[in-house]
């Protein structure tokens, strides 16, 4: 098992009947790292959850969470976890801050601290003044803020966020993301549950895509989208020069695909990030205007539905 | 073991339930009507010597079959009145008294059990740092102490009313007997066990409270052919018969907590649909 990550698994498999819900998965979580489990709904990301906090155990293959057996130390691994469910899972008779103290007790927080705890998060997610009301009165976000409260009582070491910003208005969601980085720059380590890929995109380290319990594609975005297809770099010059700039670029790069369909763009695909400011150079030395730079990278949401043709054509 | 975190659930599904009319209705209205109503209503009957007459003359062949102990007690009294009050309130409500802890520990349990599937909040008590054997226990203790609870506080509601009401007949304090302290502190607790056995099993069959509620209340079934059985002169409720039921029961929930103790896992709860 790998040093200094927090979550490892190998060739992890789960099967119900005759469905296997994961398949062979081999990952690694390091420290403080948001790590994304990506796929549709059915593609294995709960059953991963509940496999690593011990409360499914795996039809084969290993998992290991903070260096401890899921399947032999369940009970330790969840004293260090915090899981925020698909659900909220909240008591609707109970007000908020009754659901956050009994947790708190729960996760052996004494009477005092759990009440201290349960006050300070009811204060840092904004529910000071309807901490006191019963859940059933709650909106679909506080019910989902009070959730997300509940999995950060005990200070875990490591966060799994299952579909966090699920059913939540767009202000709301981007509380919840916001929320989710500022975890991270305190150093807690986020398991991140969604089919969300904006959401995705802006707060993952590194993403796995699940497809049918299998992992069809590991790395950060930006790796993912480049594997999908090579980043696009347009270069706006002065109109007059356009032509020249394409085959000055040509000589230094032949081995680049270049296109100027455009007055005053030329498409370089496949230029190396570092390769830019050597053709910058060169186009200044040849005294061509440069007015913009873009770097065309594929959005996440690009790369997921490429990975997702590419299995459906296997 | 994780006391606190077990005495926590406790509370909490305890104060859950005090807030559901729906729950707490039953708990209320069955031992009002089975422990001060009735009798009040049967020692009221009583003190019409007509009523207690025609009521002895029914219950003869009863009466003569009982047990010598039983039946000199309910001679010895000089009044009609008097033995109709002795063989109601002491030996005919006594099986009656038992459906109280039953009913409280059937729908706590469906509401602990089943409930909380229903309502999709047990999941995230599974993720709780705490092994299935004590999330078990917490779970049994939270509708095992208000039933023996409500047991309890009905004998002693019981016990008052019916010295308070029938002492202008009775003339002294006839209650309780050795049979029925035993009933209230050896079988009570024994029953409202069983009933939480049974509903672990129930609970994890079906996914809402009103149907473990419904499956679980078979359970008064037997206490039903106790009722029976005692008025049809079949068995008696002595002293000795309820030291037998009381370990009867004792042992069938020592078969009913291993079975319930192996179906309460984490993998088997989330795989019955939470």
């Amino acid at each position: 098992m790998s040093d200094g990550a927090t979550v490892v698994t190998d060739l992890l498999t789960r099967q119900f009947g005759e469905r296997l819900a994961l398949d062979s998965v081999t990952l690694s979580v390091s420290a403080g790292e948001v790590f994304g489990l990506l796929g549709h709904n059915g593609a294995g990301k709960t059953t991963a959850v509940r496999l690593l906090n011990g409360l499914l155990t795996p039809t084969s293959g290993v998992a290991q969470v903070l260096g401890l057996s899921p399947v032999d130390d369940g009970p330790q691994i969840r004293a260090r976890t915090g899981v925020l469910t698909e659900t909220p899972a909240l008591d609707d008779r109970l007000t908020g801050r009754e659901n956050l103290r009994f947790f708190a007790r729960v996760f052996g927080l004494s009477r005092e601290e759990a009440t201290q705890r349960t006050d300070e998060l009811i204060e840092m997610f904004g529910l000071s003044d309807r901490g006191g009301e019963q859940v059933a009165m709650y909106s679909r976000g506080m019910r989902q803020r009070i959730a997300l409260a509940r999995t950060m009582l005990h200070k875990p070491e490591i966060l799994f966020l299952d579909e966090p910003t699920s059913g939540l208005d767009p202000v709301a969601s981007r509380q919840v993301q916001d929320m989710v980085i500022a975890l991270q720059n305190q150093g807690t380590t986020i398991l991140l549950c969604t089919h969300n890929l904006e959401e995705a995109e802006r707060v993952c380290n590194r993403v796995a895509v699940l497809e049918q319990g299998r992992v069809i594609a590991l790395g950060s975005p930006r790796e993912l989208a480049s594997e999908v297809s090579p980043p696009q770099i347009e270069i706006e010059v002065d109109p007059a020069h356009k032509e020249s700039a394409a085959s000055l670029i040509s000589e230094l790069h032949p081995e680049l695909i270049l296109k100027t369909d455009e007055e005053t763009l030329v498409r370089i695909e496949g230029l190396a990030r570092s390769d830019i400011p050597v053709v910058l150079r060169a186009l200044a030395l040849r005294e061509i205007d440069v007015y913009q730079v873009t770097s065309q990278q594929l959005s996440l949401e690009d790369v997921y539905f490429a990975l997702h043709q590419r299995m459906m054509e296997r | 073991m994780n006391w606190n975190a077990i005495w926590a659930i406790v509370g909490k599904d305890i104060m859950v339930v005090r807030r559901s009319k729906a729950v707490m209705l039953p708990i209320i209205l069955v031992p009002l009507l089975l422990l001060v109503i009735a009798p009040v209503a049967i020692i009221f009957a009583a003190q019409n010597e007509t009523a207690a007459r025609d009521t002895l003359e029914e219950m003869n062949r009863f009466i003569e079959q009982m047990p010598a102990g039983m039946r000199e007690a309910v001679d010895a009294r000089e009044t009609d009145a008097e033995k109709m009050i002795v063989m109601m309130i002491i030996y005919m409500m006594a099986p009656l008294y038992l459906i109280v802890p039953l009913l409280v520990a059937t729908v706590m349990a469906a509401d602990s059990f089943a409930g909380e599937k229903e309502r999709k909040t047990l999941e995230a008590l599974l993720y709780a740092p705490m092994p299935d054997r004590e999330l078990l226990i917490a779970k049994i203790l939270s509708s095992w102490i208000p039933a023996v609870s409500v047991g309890l506080i009905g004998f002693i509601a019981y016990g008052l009313t019916v010295n308070v009401v029938a002492w202008p007949v009775m003339g002294e304090i006839f209650f309780p007997t050795g049979m029925w302290i035993l009933l209230a502190l050896w079988v009570t607790p024994a029953i409202a066990a069983m009933a939480q056995g049974v509903m672990v099993l129930v609970s994890s069959r079906v996914s809402t409270f009103q149907e473990a509620y419904q499956l679980g209340g078979m359970i008064v079934l037997p206490v039903v052919l106790l009722i029976v059985g005692q008025a049809a002169g079949v068995v008696y409720f002595s002293l000795w018969l309820v030291v037998l039921l009381g370990a009867v029961i004792w042992i069938v929930n020592a078969f009913l907590f291993k079975l319930a103790a192996d179906r309460f896992q984490r993998e088997r709860l989330l795989l019955s649909g939470i």
